[in-house]
């Protein structure tokens, strides 16, 4: 006869060290989020001192200091930030050090883009600015597909600065652009051009026109200067 | 905020993993006991044994096969032999009839009508205490009949005893698969399984019995062409003794080519699920012990995970799939990567990859003592356990989904 009893300690024992290896992966998950967080943060604060440093040249050295700014002092890391923010909502989630990043971000994204504009009316560089607005994948089907073209176009035109905007950005900074532009969120994906604000789906080809038109920018030549330059000038789009 | 399917999964994963320790919990209760070495070269007293070997198209395997037996260290008078051709359209009749002169061997012929038939058949003419089958395809050990006759002798409440059963040549990239899942299943396992007191399956290479099994339980059953898994299941509900004895081995030939595999095992797992659906009132009942709480549950959970998460990787598949054509059309083809691939960033830190990195350590640490309990030293990697996780991982999904849809249509397996 098998009289194999049941050893109900060890199911339990057996119980508690699985639920313990599974404390360890939520531990480890959770340290080495933490980890990239901080790396974010970090790097938000040293763009923060940036354009801090930035603005604080441009006021002190007024029109003369033309020949000393250059973007790279600005805003070469925003890119940077954007394409980790964006991979960082997909891998955690929107949680709530997430949704912090994500504000900081936008902030920063405000004041470049301000300063920049500064810059390129005072002392005339060729910059196209677009201001992006989008939303969720399940809010807007299209979203995903205009962020395909600016992230085109901004490396077709190295000049090209896009700052991205997530339409739910519980800040109001943020508000307030979208109150200027008039932007609802039943209009979404929306592009602003030149202050014009442009909803629904726009095409490369569409865009490319206006941006010719507006900015008079030329597209890149040499892929290997193309490569340098977008990198250093523009900022991280988010697609859904 | 979790999806359901990620709670689905981590639940899956959950079970998985307490499977794998449970099972190396056991080990380690009972590491003294594998360490001892089982050097048996005598027994006390030599029963008679009846060695049923069941042919059906094996004219080319069946020679080694007998031969194996008539090599066997065991008193010649106390074993015989019953070959069996269940309607072979081959040379398997002229194989067998070979044999046909030794005193110790008898044969049969007969028409079509399944291994179980064949297996009944030589049943009918055993008049041994003890019997056991060897299919037509493996080779025993010289020593393994007398280290499996040695558990009988030493426990005579026993009523079965399984040999362990690896892969006779691995040449190719499927047999070196199979050499790894072999030493883990049926080498590892299969013996955890045994100090539970709860294996769920006696082999057709050499299972041994005690006659008293077939006269007490009844003949094999056609069982969904997995006769070897009812009978075990039908021993359990009878609360008898099954052992694994690890130092008994016994080679077998195994598929060749994935096509055959996958056919191979389409019709265990669909004999596992419908042996389970006819036990089912066996499940989880404290009476019936380990085999009703966790070998038979554990079977389940692997076979609903696996489908599960290849379920999940073909929707991500087609998700990118579908995200690279909307990329294509929206800007045209474009081959540089949106991010740095060797920023460490990127690498995923969601509590899913650590799960998944634990459970190929688990895996790794089974096919490591597997491997130490069939070769006598250990191996945590080499060619063959890349091979076993590629084909594993990849195809043994899509035959348990199979078996799965073919239990719920009612559409039997081929045999090969």
């Amino acid at each position: 006869m098998n009289k194999n009893p049941i050893d109900w300690t060890k199911y339990l024992i057996v119980f508690l060290l699985t639920a313990g290896l599974f404390g360890v992966a939520a531990w480890l998950s959770n340290y080495f989020g933490g980890q990239k967080i901080s790396e974010l943060k970090s790097i938000q604060d040293n763009i923060a001192l940036d354009i801090l440093s930035s603005e604080t040249q441009f006021s002190l050295l007024s029109d003369l200091s033309c020949k000393n700014m250059n973007d790279s002092i600005l805003s070469g890391q925003l890119s940077e930030i954007g394409t980790k923010l964006e991979w960082e909502e997909q891998n955690m989630g929107n949680t709530p050090e997430v949704l912090y990043l994500r504000k900081y971000y936008s902030l920063l994204e405000i004041k470049d883009y301000l300063l920049m504009k500064n810059i390129s009316k005072r002392c005339g560089t060729k910059y196209a600015f677009i201001l992006y607005f989008y939303t969720t994948k399940e809010n807007c089907s299209q979203c995903q597909r205009e962020g395909l073209v600016l992230s085109d176009l901004r490396s077709k035109y190295p000049s090209l600065r896009v700052y991205s905007f997530d339409y739910s950005t519980d800040l109001s900074a943020v508000k307030s652009m979208l109150d200027i532009y008039k932007i609802k969120d039943t209009a979404l994906p929306a592009v602003v051009l030149q202050d014009e604000a442009l909803t629904g789906f726009r095409t490369e080809t569409e865009l490319e026109n206006k941006i010719k038109k507006f900015f008079g920018l030329e597209e890149k030549s040499g892929a290997k200067s193309a490569g340098k330059s977008a990198s250093a000038s523009s900022t991280g789009i988010k697609k859904p | 905020m979790l999806s359901v399917s990620d709670i689905i999964f981590y639940i899956f994963a959950f079970f998985a993993a307490y499977a794998q320790l449970f099972l190396l919990i056991t080990f380690l209760e009972n590491r003294k006991i594998l360490d001892k070495k089982n050097s048996v070269t005598e027994l006390e007293r030599y029963p008679a044994v009846t060695i049923i070997v069941p042919c059906w198209n094996e004219e080319r395997t069946l020679s080694r096969t007998v031969r194996s037996i008539l090599n066997l260290k065991y008193p010649k008078n106390r074993l015989r032999l019953i070959l069996i051709d269940d309607g072979s359209t081959d040379g398997t009749w002229q194989a067998i009839l070979r044999f046909a002169k030794y005193p110790n061997v008898k044969v049969f012929r007969k028409g079509n009508g399944g291994k179980h038939t064949a297996l009944n058949l030589g049943l009918e003419h055993t008049d041994t205490e003890f019997l056991g089958c060897l299919d037509a395809d493996s080779e025993a050990d010289p020593e393994s009949l007398l280290r499996l006759m040695s558990y009988f002798e030493k426990n005579p409440n026993l009523m079965a005893v399984t040999p362990s059963i690896v892969v006779k040549r691995a040449q190719n990239a499927v047999e070196r698969a199979q050499k790894v899942e072999y030493y883990m299943a049926n080498v590892f396992v299969k013996k955890m399984q045994a100090f539970l007191g709860a294996i769920h399956v006696t082999p057709g290479p050499l299972t041994i019995f005690r006659k008293k099994v077939f006269e007490n339980l009844g003949p094999y059953r056609y069982a969904h062409n997995t006769e070897d898994m009812e009978i075990a299941y039908r021993m359990q509900k009878n609360h008898y003794l099954i052992e694994q004895c690890h130092e008994a081995v016994v080679y077998t030939s195994t598929p060749l080519s994935i096509r055959k595999l996958y056919k191979q095992r389409l019709r265990w797992i669909y004999g596992f699920i419908n042996n389970t659906i006819d036990y089912r009132n066996v499940l989880f009942r404290k009476k019936y012990g380990n085999f009703a709480l966790f070998t038979v549950p554990s079977g389940i959970l692997a076979l609903l995970a696996s489908t599960f998460i290849f379920g999940k990787f073909i929707a991500s598949a087609i998700n990118l799939v579908s995200t690279k054509v909307m990329e294509y059309q929206t800007v045209g083809l474009k081959l540089i990567p949106k991010r740095n691939i060797f920023d460490p960033f990127f690498i995923s830190t969601q509590a899913t990859l650590f799960i998944g990195i634990f459970m190929v350590i688990l895996v790794l640490i089974t096919v490591f003592l597997g491997y130490k309990m069939a070769e006598g030293k250990g191996k945590f990697f080499s060619m063959d356990v890349l091979y076993f996780f590629l084909i594993f991982s990849f195809v043994a999904p899509i035959w348990l989904l199979q078996a799965l849809l073919s239990t719920a249509f009612s559409r039997r397996p081929a045999w090969r």
